[in-house]
């Protein structure tokens, strides 16, 4: 039990991050909290593929053998070819994972941006960030009718 | 085949890659330019070019070929390549289309709506948007699809605020919609990440092929499922996922709307087929029972409540959203069935869907240019102060009832009939009794409309005062093209391509690839996929 509590560490973290996150989301109604929750929601994703990547014994995945054979194994795999085995007998950790997370890493600075954007602009027109006060305000708008 | 040769070769072979990149790179451009006709002008141009584009690509694979780019000359396992196949190239076209028409619209409407300084980056905005939708469509790397969700989901959420210098709750439900879309992406791409585990590839036919040496499945892809319908449901507004929506669609933009509400749901739903259909094996019993017991669980329940829903609205716009909430439950119907004629027709039915909403949305759009209406009581007389805009409100209305002729007919008919063949008549009673509902949220605007008296300012009567004709003329296109559709004076076109969707992703026998399908086992399909899944 305890070994395979620590052998999945990550894995760990993973799930009470994305819990946590997800949980923030769900329960807080103040805009930027919630906008706090889903960042920590992504964050957990970024670990779990990060986690993925990560390969028994495997060194980071630069290439330690002769530089020139580079280019061609680029070449290679361009042409769809199986480049792990040419390159010898060293273990890389994956890479991709790494690569898309940089994506999504992105993905979700931008979701961050305008939600912070949005929050700013809502500030501004209704006065307040919670969405009790919002709603309320929205209530009262709808029964008076047309003003303002 | 000779409509084909007008097109030049070099559009049809780098069509794929043409539609999604050229409206990417000059949504850049259009951010920068000063002023709002040139950046009116440039989506015209940029839409245009995608649709005939489009329109060269589907018949390309209507004439039996599948197209695969290798984006920069990385072949696909792995390299990023542009899968398009009978499923994705309908909806690629759907989407310019209904993108070329709503810009049309957007000119007057724009101008009403938008500050003026905010106009270009607002089209630049839309043209992004457009980008990711055909992106998401055509891409056939998994994680692709995410990035490419992401990138119309963002725009769109911009799209959705911009309605705020008319209706200030568009900032909350531009909010609202963020939050929610974003844990539905992230949710897809946790359970990309899952497949990515169990496959060791991201390139769909590759993934497939992983799936099916399994044999029943793991637990990862089990999770994995489950992460995709649920991220995918969220995104296409499944009924107890819907709750973005009806917000979204009722405070942005009317540009924003009509072309949100004819497309977005729509390439989502397209990605939900693709899963399901293709990259999982639909034999398999977690996906086979996922299919036929929960969404068509969710879609019944959706279809009945949502229509419910709409007939107590008092906002035009947020009954609309409702019945599309409910539309999209017969489309997952189609799904949920999982016969050759059920997805044909769920199918159908989204394009028909998307040509109907369109209509409806461009004239509740035009009502508010010239009197400023929102509520459906306050659309008294319409029929007699804007004749031609009412009456293809008219016609889309029936349309979306189902009224023989109607293109909303056809595929309500051979969904019913899908259901019916299978045995399913409770199934048949739900579609009966949810055009009854549609009845009665569309008749109550049609009676508004027609039988009360028109408004009046200063004590006279509003004579007449027709939309302009940049808003009648997409929106009779659209009205026309749903009685094209339900008349079948398209020579059963649009039947044909959904027809050929179904045979894409393995139903019936195909006409050139690597299916082998014939027979049904329990109402399942009995595909023999082979490795070369997908295009």
């Amino acid at each position: 039990m305890l070994t395979s509590f620590f052998e999945h560490y990550n894995y760990m973290v993973v799930i009470v991050l994305m819990m946590t996150g997800l949980y923030v989301v769900f329960a807080s109604r103040n805009l930027v909290k919630k906008l706090v929750g889903l960042s920590v929601f992504q964050t957990s994703v970024f670990l779990l593929y990060i986690t993925v990547g990560k390969v028994k014994g495997g060194q980071p995945p630069i290439l330690v053998d002769d530089h020139a054979s580079t280019s061609e194994i680029v070449k290679l795999a361009a042409a769809g070819g199986d480049v792990a085995t040419h390159s010898s007998d060293v273990i890389y950790s994956n890479p991709l994972p790494h690569v898309l997370i940089l994506t999504a890493i992105v993905v979700g600075v931008a979701t961050l941006a305008i939600g912070l954007a949005l929050v700013v602009r809502i500030r501004e027109v209704y006065g307040t960030v919670e969405e009790g006060e919002i709603d309320a305000i929205d209530y009262r708008y709808n029964l008076e009718g047309t003003e303002s | 085949m000779d409509v084909l040769a007008i097109f030049p070769e070099w559009l049809i072979t780098h069509g794929a890659a043409l539609m999604v990149v050229l409206p990417l790179m000059m949504g850049a451009l259009c951010a920068v330019l000063p002023n709002e006709r040139l950046a009116w002008l440039l989506v015209m141009i940029v839409t245009l070019i995608c649709a005939v584009t489009g329109l060269g690509v589907l018949l390309t694979i209507m004439g039996g070929d599948s197209m695969s780019y290798a984006m920069g000359g990385w072949d696909p396992p792995k390299g990023i390549a542009l899968e398009i196949d009978g499923l994705s190239a309908p909806v690629m076209l759907l989407i310019s289309v209904m993108a070329v028409l709503c810009s049309i619209y957007a000119l007057p409407a724009t101008i009403a709506e938008v500050e003026p300084r905010k106009r270009a980056p607002f089209y630049a905005a839309f043209l992004v948007c457009f980008a990711g939708l055909l992106g998401m469509v055509a891409t056939g790397d998994a994680f692709n699809v995410f990035v490419f969700l992401e990138v119309s989901s963002i725009s769109t959420y911009v799209l959705v605020a911009m309605g705020s210098s008319r209706d200030r709750r568009a900032l909350h439900s531009a909010y609202r919609y963020l939050i929610l879309g974003s844990i539905g992406a992230t949710f897809f791409v946790i359970g990309i990440g899952f497949l990515y585990m169990e496959t060791g590839t991201l390139n769909m036919a590759d993934m497939a092929r992983v799936l099916r040496e399994l044999d029943g499945g793991s637990r990862v892809s089990q999770v994995a499922f489950g992460f995709i319908i649920v991220g995918l449901g969220l995104k296409l507004a499944m009924f107890p996922l819907h709750m973005w929506l009806p917000g979204a669609y009722a405070h942005s933009p009317t540009y924003v709307t009509a072309f949100l509400a004819s497309t977005a749901t729509k390439a989502a739903l397209y990605l939900l087929i693709r899963f399901i259909f293709t990259v999982f094996d639909p034999n398999v019993d977690y996906v086979a029972v996922i299919v036929t017991r929960l969404i068509v669980g969710v879609a019944v329940v959706g279809m009945l409540f949502a229509s419910l829903q709409a007939i107590f609205q008092t906002d035009i716009r947020r009954a609309l959203a409702y019945s599309s909430v409910a539309q999209v439950g017969y489309m997952l119907l189609g799904i949920g069935l999982a016969t050759a004629g059920s997805v044909s027709a769920g199918y159908l039915h989204l394009i028909n869907h998307a040509v109907i909403k369109g209509a409806l949305f461009i004239a509740v759009g035009a009502f508010w240019y010239r009197f400023g209406i929102t509520r459906v009581a306050d659309m008294r007389g319409l029929g007699k102060t804007m004749p031609l805009t009412m009456g293809a409100f008219m016609i889309a209305g029936l349309s979306l009832i189902g009224l023989p002729f109607t293109a909303g007919f056809v595929s309500k008919y051979n969904l019913a009939s899908a259901a019916a063949d299978k045995g399913w008549w409770w199934a048949v009673a739900v579609i009966m009794f949810t055009s009854i509902f549609a009845i009665i949220y569309i008749g109550q605007m049609l009676k508004v409309a027609y039988f009360d008296d028109p408004h009046e300012i200063d004590g006279v009567a509003v004579v007449r005062n027709e939309a302009p004709l940049a808003m009648l003329i997409p929106l009779w296109i659209l009205a026309g093209l749903s009685i094209v559709i339900g008349m079948g004076f398209d020579g059963g076109f649009v039947v044909e391509a959904s027809e050929g969707a179904a045979k894409a992703i393995g139903f019936g026998p195909f006409v050139d690839g690597g299916f082998g399908f014939t027979a049904e086992l329990n109402g399942l399909p009995e595909n023999g996929l082979s490795a070369e899944v997908a295009p």
